[in-house]
């Protein structure tokens, strides 16, 4: 967990943009809820923009890099070069200070740098033989990325550290271990630490992928191009670096009576938080936002109220910010009860209902809430498009994809519009008419598939 | 929510909002003295009530043994009926002055004291219902830390006013407001379907250079489609209040000091636009807030309104044989319609545009444009000046006459509670909002008693 007495743990705060009004008998309320960390010990104040503590501060954190090392990485070569390069990249990006390892994967992990279980430290010494270890690294055997993953957590959970972070490459599919048992290693892995993944060329399978960076709360890329590496994982690295805060959970509270219909990140992704609730008492629950620089996201919650009379106004959902406490490992403030107790970082916001027969309040639409329904409905439009044409139902895939032109063109998403374009000839953008394209790369179709959870926010 | 006092029986508890049934003395769900709750209106200082919470344990309940017909009217039947004649300045020789600076010929009140029926309850009973109001404010302000949610009655109340346990809003202190203040009285009430009271009034009494008082009452109606109208309300009614006890002293002409109060009104809303909107106020759309201002001033010979809006005044003779009066024209689509000869104005009130009003008090008013009128009634009467919320329920002076209890001069709260209560019956669509001045004013100062 997050070390609190350090000055670089960022201020956070909450915002929330709905319409609380709702006609008489209305029962669903909608609210978008940003949340913002500033003044973190970071450099520079963009949001967005990771900003590098100078060597020596900033929070303790650990990172494990794992590059896939199976056979078809050398097809063509240069694919084990580039990762290579990568690798230095990313080395050469850390911190000094912050552990880190090198982790080699195939059908087995391989601790390649330093080796023996555990973690270097981050200094001029150490990095230039990380990068010696690398040249060892070289193409040979299957994938199977659970067990990669493991090796990444005995060695991140040896060092005492705040952040805990993973890097991942990987260029096929997970095919030498079954999928349940990535997706056991995912669930054991969740919450221990974060992973960013990237699937390298066009042989990996995007759902793999971006089920990885989902899971672990990280990112999910493709790199078609093996040569934009080492620019990406310097990138990753940067990003990395910036994180302040691990573990951060949004804790809604929701009064008796209500539903919580869903609750989803929905920027700078769309991803779905709503089934990873842990409950936190009465009425409270806690769902996973991982690890924070400064940096500000936005979520969707929903909410179903009991109906009430017009006149009537409810608290819906009291959001807040905390850095739960797993029992046991908490040091000062432990007495807490169900769930173990949890570091509060302050800001909250109130999400109501209103009742009134104001039709004009009633019915209007928060800008906010209707512009990140159009994001989530457009990621699964694409999803749902993709889907369709693999399996051969072009008009279903032609329907689907032509209301993602509509939605991405309507909302100003023009990073998606750009790679939805490569997929479908555009007639017409304003009313979603589209034609599929006879032939599309694959790397287009994969970087679409995998970036259709890319959203924009709304232009205040 | 609640309309406790006046005959027409309570629909709703005052404080936990549960449907009434007439006859009840207590709700049925928290438990609410009812009979209680009209008593403390007959203090003179200002009470606000409705916030609820169980509140007033004590002394009410002797006060009637008659409460047993019509209960929330009992009380006030005993207790407005004393008032009524202690506060008229003639029954209150000593304490006249005591809200204004200097009242010249008191004298006379020394007489007066005589002339009315001397009733031996009045001494029991103000000693009596004075504490009433501030033991129930005393008693609520505990209750307020830990209060138990009046809605589900199972979860405490937490720092935003919410319940920990089924999230409902708890009453707010304006959802019910009642002051009288010497000759004037007025009340304002959330009503039945709107989630907050974004009315407001403010009443006051000035010495004038002569010595003889001017009462003064100001009711504001918060335009609901702008931001922060409750604040908007509060804010131009205490500000024309204060600009009209500051000028009366002077000498200023009543009409003239009521044109300034509602530049002055205009330029505390329009202020408001300035400060950022409040945590909890994420409307729509922002926009600057805004409201309507009505106001009356009533001499010893002369009545004064002045209003920007719909909020209306009306005149009431007291022989009920004369007719009654509206005095102002209302800043409103339907008037206008009206006005200008383009509808009837049963047309015109039919139409949904027929609220939509063209003046009002605010930063995105297109220029503002104070309406006063100065009257000299040749006969005692009745100024009722209200919101829409209520002259929906009594449009025409006579409606409004017929809703207002003959005894209004004499029992002006007694009767603003009567009249909110008759829109709360109707439906009580919006909030309401009454304040009731008796002319001429009693001849001096009948100042805060």
């Amino acid at each position: 967990m997050a070390n609190f007495s350090k000055s670089s743990v960022p201020r956070f705060s909450v915002d929330v943009y709905q319409n609380e009004y709702l006609p008489e008998g209305g029962r669903e309320v909608n609210a978008i809820v940003t949340v913002t960390a500033t003044g973190g010990g970071t450099i520079g104040s963009a949001v967005a923009a990771p900003h590098l503590y100078a060597a020596g501060q900033g929070p303790s954190a650990a990172v494990a890099i794992m590059v896939d090392c199976s056979g078809s990485m050398d097809y063509p070569p240069t694919k084990m070069r580039n990762a290579r390069e990568a690798t230095a990249a990313a080395i050469d990006t850390l911190r000094d200070g912050v552990h880190f390892a090198v982790i080699g994967g195939t059908h087995v992990a391989t601790e390649v740098y330093p080796g023996g279980g555990r973690l270097a430290v981050a200094g001029a010494d150490t990095r230039e033989h990380a990068k010696t270890a690398l040249r060892r690294l070289s193409a040979g055997g299957g994938t199977a990325i659970g067990t990669w993953l493991r090796l990444a957590d005995r060695l991140l959970s040896s060092a005492d550290v705040s952040i805990r972070h993973g890097i991942l490459l990987t260029d096929g599919r997970n095919e030498h271990e079954a999928p349940e048992d990535l997706r056991r290693t995912l669930e054991e892995c969740s919450g221990r630490f974060t992973c960013d993944a990237r699937g390298v060329g066009t042989d990996w399978e995007v759902k793999e992928v971006t089920g990885i960076a989902s899971a672990l709360l990280g990112t999910a890329d493709i790199v078609a191009d093996p040569g934009a590496l080492a620019a990406d994982f310097t990138q990753m690295m940067e990003t990395a670096m910036g994180k302040e805060v691990a573990d951060v959970a949004l804790r809604v509270w929701t009064p008796v009576g209500t539903t919580i219909k869903f609750v989803k990140q929905v920027a700078p992704t769309v991803e779905e938080l709503t089934d990873r609730r842990t409950e936190a008492g009465p009425r409270a629950g806690d769902y996973p936002i991982g690890s924070w620089g400064d940096e500000s996201r936005d979520y969707h919650l929903c909410v179903e109220v009991p109906a009430a009379n017009v006149g009537q106004e409810m608290l819906a959902a009291r959001v807040s910010l905390v850095v739960p406490q797993p029992e046991g490992t908490s040091r000062s403030s432990a007495a807490g009860s169900g769930g173990g107790s949890a570091q509060n970082l302050g800001a909250q916001g109130l999400v109501r209902a209103v009742w009134t027969d104001d039709m004009v309040a009633s019915t209007s639409i928060n800008p906010q809430v209707a512009h990140y329904t159009g994001q989530a409905e457009l990621a699964q439009a694409i999803q749902q498009g993709l889907d369709l044409r693999k399996a051969g139902d072009f008009d279903g895939a032609t329907a689907k994809l032509g209301r993602a032109v509509q939605l991405a063109s309507a909302s100003g998403n023009a990073d998606t519009a750009k790679l939805l374009a490569k997929v479908v000839d555009v007639v017409d953008a304003a009313t979603g008419t589209v034609r599929l394209k006879a032939k599309v790369e694959e790397a287009d179709e994969m970087t679409l598939e995998t970036r259709s959870t890319k959203t924009v926010r709304v232009k205040k | 929510m609640s309309q406790m006092h006046q005959q027409a029986a309570l629909s709703n508890c005052p404080s936990c909002a549960e449907p009434l049934e007439s006859g009840d003395r207590f709700c049925g769900a928290c438990g609410y003295d009812l009979s209680a709750h009209a008593a403390p209106s007959h203090d003179t200082p200002t009470l606000t009530m409705g916030n609820g919470s169980v509140p007033r344990p004590s002394a009410p309940a002797e006060e009637e043994g008659a409460q047993g017909a019509v209960w929330p009217h009992a009380p006030q039947q005993d207790g407005a009926a004393d008032p009524s004649h202690t506060h008229l300045p003639t029954d209150l020789p000593g304490t006249d002055s005591g809200g204004s600076p200097l009242s010249g010929p008191p004298v006379p009140a020394a007489q007066g004291s005589g002339v009315r029926f001397d009733r031996p309850e009045e001494p029991e009973e103000y000693p009596l219902q004075a504490p009433d109001p501030r033991l129930a404010a005393e008693a609520g302000a505990p209750d307020e830390s830990g209060a138990v949610c009046v809605a589900c009655r199972a979860g405490r109340v937490d720092s935003d006013g919410y319940c920990e346990n089924c999230g409902h809003a708890q009453p707010r202190e304006r959802d019910h407001m009642e002051q009288e203040s010497g000759a004037v009285a007025a009340v304002s009430d959330r009503g039945l379907r709107h989630h907050r009271n974004e009315d407001a009034f403010a009443l006051g009494t000035a010495a004038l250079p002569d010595g003889s008082a001017a009462v003064v009452a100001i009711v504001c109606d918060g335009v609901s489609s702008a931001t922060r109208p409750d604040e908007a309300s509060q804010a131009a009614s205490r500000a024309a209040r204060e600009c009209l006890l500051a000028a009366l002293p002077r000498g200023t002409h009543p009409q003239q000091a009521m044109h300034e109060a509602i530049v002055a009104a205009a330029h505390a809303v329009n202020s408001l636009a300035e400060e950022p909107s409040s945590a909890r106020e994420h409307s729509p759309h922002q926009n600057a807030p805004a409201c309507t201002l009505v106001g009356a001033v009533v001499t010893a010979g002369l009545l004064v309104v002045g209003w920007v809006g719909d909020s209306r005044a009306y005149w009431v003779p007291l022989d009920r044989t004369a007719p009654p009066a509206r005095l102002t024209e209302d800043d409103s689509w339907a008037a206008q319609m009206v006005a200008a000869g383009l509808m009837s104005e049963a047309e015109a009130y039919a139409d949904e545009r027929a609220h939509a009003i063209t003046g009002w008090l605010g930063a995105d008013a297109y220029e503002l444009e104070p309406h006063t009128a100065s009257f000299k009634p040749d006969r005692p009467g009745v100024v009722v000046v209200c919101t829409d919320g209520l002259w929906n329920y009594a449009e025409t002076a006579e409606e409004m006459a017929g809703v207002l209890p003959l005894d209004a001069a004499v029992r002006p709260l007694h009767s603003a509670q009567v009249l909110v209560g008759h829109a709360i019956d109707g439906g009580g669509h919006d909030n309401v909002t009454v304040a009731v001045l008796p002319f001429p004013t009693p001849p001096q100062g009948a100042g805060s008693a």
